[in-house]
């Protein structure tokens, strides 16, 4: 049974009615999807800006309601978006450490809240769990009684792993969370999050931009544009054998120590205008390789060679 | 540009419905009964009856005020019982008088404002800045009408510069600098306050967009600096400073009610005072939403300004 | 809340404020025990008695009642009225402002469209017609004032409700099982009450104006009862003969109202974090240069950073950003500056051309020499020649950093039209020129776009162009592609590396990215905890990195095609740049490190073309 099942999930926000004029169909942030995750996998999400990482991993952990589709964690449905429910299956590290923080609460007090409101936990059991979870997420227990402000971004990240483990969950949704550390901070919070997932037996469920970090984290990978999965594949082969234009043009683009300077092949770099979004497949706009096809029918997600699916009518050579 | 005027004069309208919803529900809180709350002491039973059939004040309170609204938009405002006059035509004539004073004192309080807030910005912590900040700080601290009083007893008292009160002169007057010779008093105290707050507005507007990027990109690019302040900074800071100028201009006029009755200026504000002490209600009523309807008019022509200003306002 | 108060008091005219009207309120709250005339008494006979006659401190008013009384007893009224309508204003207006900004969509939209109609009033007008229809009295007038203000703060903390709301904290409180009512008053209220607190402390005073002001018109309190505006009103009609009997009240409303401001602003600086670190002070037009010690001669290089020293004095506190730094491009040359947040690589780069914010900011010592000219401490008029002319700038964020409300077209002619004469037409023909040569398609009509308008791409590309505008020796470029996606960061680097080849420009290249120094740079230098560690040819230290610190920092970067695998992080954090450890700031974090890292001075050795300063390289230079 998979740790995670999404099918068809699919987030539409609706525009207000103009005042002259008819009701417009509204912004397809995330057109229907469908995939899952495997326990103990990390599967990464990759993506530009735009192409509705955050909406998702907003809807998996019921923070936004999703327009169409289902959620399944461990063979049990999640109907209603209410994070109350699903935060004891699912947690969320968020991007920014210091504003996932509370400014005027004590560490202590952002740490009990899972405990006391989802696992009604009485007080003795509660200090001694946050005294363990703060043991292996590497803090000492004289910070619980610090306010936000006195850590430094990756301590504050590690405080935000804390809580989402305090929750007991099963799987962690991690949006982005080292992009705001520097990079020395960076790894150390990566070798973090790998060394939690073994003691806890966690599945990650992996967002970021940065293609070399989630290629370093990552079982498998989905590459998002648009709204729409364009690709998944193994870590390991993706990047090095795309099927999808997109995904090349991700893997080219990357800078790359010893490779010379040159701007992949593309024919312009603006996404479609969501309110106004083309026919057929959303990158045919870029794609060196777009046809009349494209431009007409919204290519589906297929099987191409083992282990790999894109949604393209015309991929290249595995 | 011309579209977007429309839509705001679209807009305006549920805000002008929505002010005389709110005018009639404060006037439905008149204890005992109505009729002769509004008439006062000058009822006649013949009046009251008037009144009741006018009003429908026997109907149930949403069909009283369609009746209201109807008679309104008709300009039928009513009459007042302690002018024995329509409501209407003396509502303009006051408001006239009130234009003219909070009109000045509005131009006044803008260009002192701004300039004031703008040179203590661009000096700060410098000897004008804080010759600015004291000024302010008297002006946004001390009450318009004590004031008024003050300046009457300084410069029409003693000095004997300018006349004491009124618009005109009763004798030979009448003329343009008669007025002007009028207005100057009244004009500077109800600008005292507004000018306090628009430059203190202004002086910390202009401080945050000092510090944007963009102002950095304008030195880095060598725009001399005078370029920097009164072009790239002012120009930004203007759209912060434009919809406080709208609020200011509602705390103008309603300062003109109390410079009208220092200076004993013929306005709007003073009939409303006369108006509620005399329970002259229906006065009060027509007043209250006629000032306010214009009011909304106005904050129509500001964001017209603010969207030529700001071009991320969709026209 | 100590810390609140020696903030407070730290302010000097808030201090004042505070002393005035704790003195009025201990002389209102005494008044009772005091020894006075009772307020409301009438004795014609004693009618305008001159201040200091007999038993009348202050003298009595037109109906011989004693002025010093009334005055106490009218100003205890004034404040109780104004403190309990700021009061119930406050609440109400707060609790509508909270749940509308919390709750959003629908239950905003309707309370704030009401708020809206409220707001369309002048404030006059309602508290006229509640008065109105409730009758003159002082309650009345407490009433109105309350209600007229109540939109004020309804609206004023929705905006700081909403922005809250949105914040992440929120989210993370509804994942830990936390309820809407629990929200609001654990999470919501702590952070919302400080702007509530200052929101009353700023309109107090001017509540107490207008209950005063409604007295005045004979609209608040009734005789013989007198407030501060009721005195006032009553004694308009004999201002002219005894103006005593005006001025009086008139003052004591001025010393509360202007008291009361003052320690607002007081306390609204002190509790905003944002004015608690200075933020709000106006950086000047070049930064301020306090210059201590020689500078160097001048070279031959074209643009010459010597032993810079750049620090940022905040309080007593100061941070030396920029501890001794030396840069120098020849024409044509691409330069990559490396570090991490706070390693003072931006620093070094605004330092050139005076660009700092100052204040804070200070330039304390070294040269910054184009063409051997010094132009620290230059002339403003001298530097702005310079600016954008000789040495243009390409920063982060391309859409904080255009001007929001000129076209593209107008910036770009701008950066021209400050150096030379040219004419509106020909500036415009040069604009859309520029816009061609940094490949932005339909540059004739994308001319007239406001940058809100354009991709971070374009925007970017638009930065470029204004940077070239006057074809200028060197550009420093401050992470230009940090801000944007890979696949444009891909199109803006090729673009830039275009330029320089057919320009022959020089480039100061600042970035955190090991991959885009690789690819753009010819030399490297790589900075911590400000200062230049290590600097040579790019693929001489990319490939056998000699500072410790350089070789662990390429090792802890996932690079792409790696696979997957455990990183090799660096332990423990950069220092902060007001405590540096004595010695090599890398030391504490170093694995090498001895007690020799530990003590003095480690000075950058090696050849000029490859130097590092660490006692223990890990490769000969």
């Amino acid at each position: 049974m998979p740790a995670l099942k999404v099918d068809s999930l699919a987030k539409t926000f609706t525009l207000r009615k103009p005042f002259f004029g008819a009701a417009r169909p509204g912004v397809r942030a995330i057109r229907p999807m469908s995939f899952q995750v495997e326990p103990g996998e990390t599967l990464g999400v990759v993506g530009e800006s735009g192409c509705g990482k955050s909406t998702l991993a907003r809807m998996l952990v019921g923070l936004l309601e999703p327009s169409g589709g289902k959620i399944e964690i461990e063979g049990k449905a999640l109907d209603a978006a209410d994070p109350a429910e699903f935060g004891k299956l699912i947690q969320y590290v968020f991007q920014d450490p210091n504003s996932s923080l509370n400014p005027r609460k004590t560490i202590r007090q952002v740490m009990e809240a899972p405990l006391k409101q989802l696992h009604k936990m009485p007080k003795p059991d509660r200090n001694r769990r946050i005294s363990e979870i703060f043991a292996s997420v590497n803090l000492r227990d004289e910070f619980l009684d610090r306010y936000p402000h006195e850590f430094s971004g990756g301590q504050a990240q590690r405080i935000g792993i804390a809580r989402a483990l305090a929750a007991n969950p099963q799987i962690i949704i991690l949006d982005e969370p080292v992009s705001a550390l520097d990079v020395s901070v960076q790894a150390q919070v990566l070798n973090l999050l790998a060394d939690l997932k073994a003691e806890f037996g966690l599945t990650y469920l992996f967002i970021t931009h940065d293609l070399a970090v989630v290629e370093a984290v990552s079982d498998r990978i989905i590459v998002l544009y648009f709204g729409a999965v364009v690709e998944i594949g193994k870590a390991e082969y993706i990047f090095a054998n795309p099927r999808h234009p997109y995904t090349k043009l991700l893997a080219d683009s990357a800078p790359v120590v010893g490779r010379p300077l040159k701007a992949p092949e593309q024919k312009g770099a603006e996404l479609p205008d969501p309110l106004n979004p083309p026919q057929g497949c959303a990158f045919a706009g870029r794609c060196p390789r777009a046809t009349d096809l494209c431009r007409v029918r919204e290519p589906e997600l297929k099987p191409m060679g083992e282990d790999q699916l894109a949604a393209c009518h015309h991929p290249l050579e595995g | 540009m011309g579209s977007y005027i429309l839509k705001r004069l679209i807009s305006a309208i549920p805000v002008l419905f929505g002010i005389t919803i709110i005018v009639f529900l404060i006037m439905s809180l008149i204890p005992g009964d109505p009729a002769t709350a509004i008439l006062g002491s000058y009822a006649t039973p013949e009046n009251v009856e008037k009144l009741n059939r006018d009003l429908g004040l026997d109907k149930p309170m949403a069909q009283r005020y369609l009746i209201w609204l109807g008679n309104m938009l008709t300009g039928d405002f009513g009459r007042s019982f302690s002018l024995n006059r329509p409501v209407l035509d003396e509502i303009i004539e006051r408001f006239n008088a009130t234009l003219i004073l909070a009109g000045t004192s509005f131009v006044l309080c803008s260009i002192l404002g701004i300039l004031a807030g703008v040179i203590s910005a661009a000096r700060q912590y410098g000897l004008a800045d804080k010759a600015i900040t004291f000024v302010v700080l008297f002006g946004i601290s001390v009450p318009s009408f004590f004031l008024g009083m003050m300046m009457i007893l300084a410069f029409a008292v003693n000095l004997r510069w300018l006349p004491v009160s009124g618009m005109y002169a009763i004798y030979g007057g009448g003329d343009l600098p008669d007025l002007i010779n009028h207005l100057i008093m009244p004009a500077l105290a109800l600008a005292a306050v507004a000018t306090g707050v628009i430059a203190r507005l202004s002086r910390s507007a202009m401080l945050e967009v000092l510090r944007q990027d963009y102002i950095r990109t304008a030195r880095a690019k060598g725009v001399p600096e005078r370029r920097v302040i009164m072009g790239h900074a002012l120009r930004v800071a203007m759209v912060s400073i434009i919809p406080v100028l709208g609020i200011q201009a509602g705390f103008v006029l309603s300062g003109a009610v109390y410079i009208e009755i220092v200076f004993q200026w013929p306005g709007v504000g003073r009939m409303l005072v006369d108006a509620i002490l005399k329970r002259d209600l229906l006065l009060v009523q027509g007043g209250v939403v006629f000032v306010a309807a214009c009011y909304v008019l106005f904050n129509i022509a500001v964001d017209v300004a603010q969207s030529l200003l700001d071009p991320r306002i969709k026209t | 809340m100590s810390s609140f108060f020696r903030l407070l008091f730290r302010n000097h005219l808030a201090a004042i404020g505070a002393v005035v009207i704790a003195a009025i309120l201990l002389l209102v709250l005494i008044t009772p025990l005091l020894p006075l005339h009772d307020p409301d008494v009438t004795a014609t006979a004693d009618r305008f008695k001159r201040p200091f006659s007999d038993g009348h401190l202050l003298g009595t008013d037109h109906l011989g009642r004693d002025l010093l009384s009334r005055l106490l007893y009218g100003t205890r009224l004034s404040l109780a009225v104004g403190v309990v309508a700021a009061l119930i204003a406050a609440s109400i207006g707060s609790a509508i402002g909270i749940i509308a900004g919390y709750f959003g969509g629908h239950v905003d939209n309707i309370i704030m469209r009401g708020v809206d109609m409220l707001m369309a009033f002048p404030y006059i007008l309602l508290a006229l017609a509640i008065v109105a229809a409730l009758g003159p009295g002082l309650l009345n007038a407490l009433i109105a004032v309350a209600a007229v203000n109540i939109p004020f703060f309804a609206r004023n903390i929705r905006g700081i409700t909403v922005g809250l709301a949105s914040r992440e904290f929120i989210d993370a409180a509804r994942l830990a099982g936390m309820g809407h009512t629990r929200i609001i008053l654990t999470e919501l209220l702590p952070n919302v009450l400080p702007v509530i607190i200052i929101a009353m402390s700023t309109t107090v005073g001017w509540m107490i104006l207008e209950t005063a002001g409604l007295s005045f018109l004979g609209l608040g309190s009734q005789p013989p009862q007198a407030d501060l505006g009721s005195m006032l009103g009553e004694a308009r009609s004999a201002m002219i003969s005894h103006p005593t009997t005006s001025i009086v009240p008139g003052i004591m409303i001025f010393l509360i109202v202007m008291s009361i401001n003052l320690l607002g602003d007081g306390v609204r600086d002190a509790l905003d974090p944002r004015l608690r670190s200075g933020a709000l002070s106006r950086p000047r037009a070049t930064t301020l240069v306090d210059r201590q010690g020689d500078i160097s001669a001048p070279t031959d290089d074209l643009l010459a950073i010597q032993d810079l020293h750049t620090q940022f004095h905040v309080g007593r506190r100061i941070y030396r950003a920029v501890g001794g730094v030396s840069l120098a491009v020849k024409p044509g040359e691409c330069l990559g500056v490396i570090g991490e947040s706070g390693s003072g690589k931006s620093v070094t780069a605004l330092s050139a051309m005076g660009l700092v914010a100052s204040p804070p900011g200070v330039i304390t010592g070294g040269a910054v020499r184009f063409k051997g000219e010094d132009l620290i401490g230059a002339p403003y008029e001298t530097l702005r020649q310079k600016r954008g002319d000789r040495v243009a700038y390409i920063f982060q964020d391309p859409l904080s950093t255009l001007h929001p409300l000129y076209r593209i077209g107008q910036q770009l002619a701008e950066a021209i039209q400050s150096h030379h004469q040219i004419s509106r037409a020909e500036a415009h023909s040069r604009a859309i020129q520029l816009l061609q040569d940094v490949r932005i398609p339909n540059a004739e009509s994308r001319v007239g776009n406001y940058p809100h308008e354009m991709s971070g791409g374009m925007r970017q590309r638009v930065g470029i162009a204004m940077a070239l505008a006057n074809e200028p020796d060197v550009i420093i470029a401050d992470e230009p592609t940090t801000a944007l996606d890979v696949t444009v960061q891909a199109q803006i680097l090729s673009l830039l590396d275009d330029l320089r080849r057919d320009r022959g420009l020089a480039i100061i290249f600042i970035t955190h990215d090991f991959g885009v120094v690789a690819q753009l740079c010819d030399r490297i230098a790589v900075m911590y905890a400000g200062r230049i560690v290590e600097e040579g040819p790019t693929r001489a230290v990319l490939d056998a990195p000699a500072h410790p610190y350089t070789g662990r920092l390429i090792a802890c970067v996932p690079e792409l095609g790696g696979g997957r695998r455990a990183l090799a992080a660096i332990p423990g954090l950069p220092p902060a740049v007001d405590d540096l450890p004595v010695g090599c700031a890398f030391a504490p974090r170093c694995d090498k490190a001895q007690d020799k890292c530990r003590t003095g001075e480690v000075a950058l050795q090696g050849a000029a073309s490859h130097a590092v300063r660490c006692h223990f390289p890990e490769e000969a230079v």
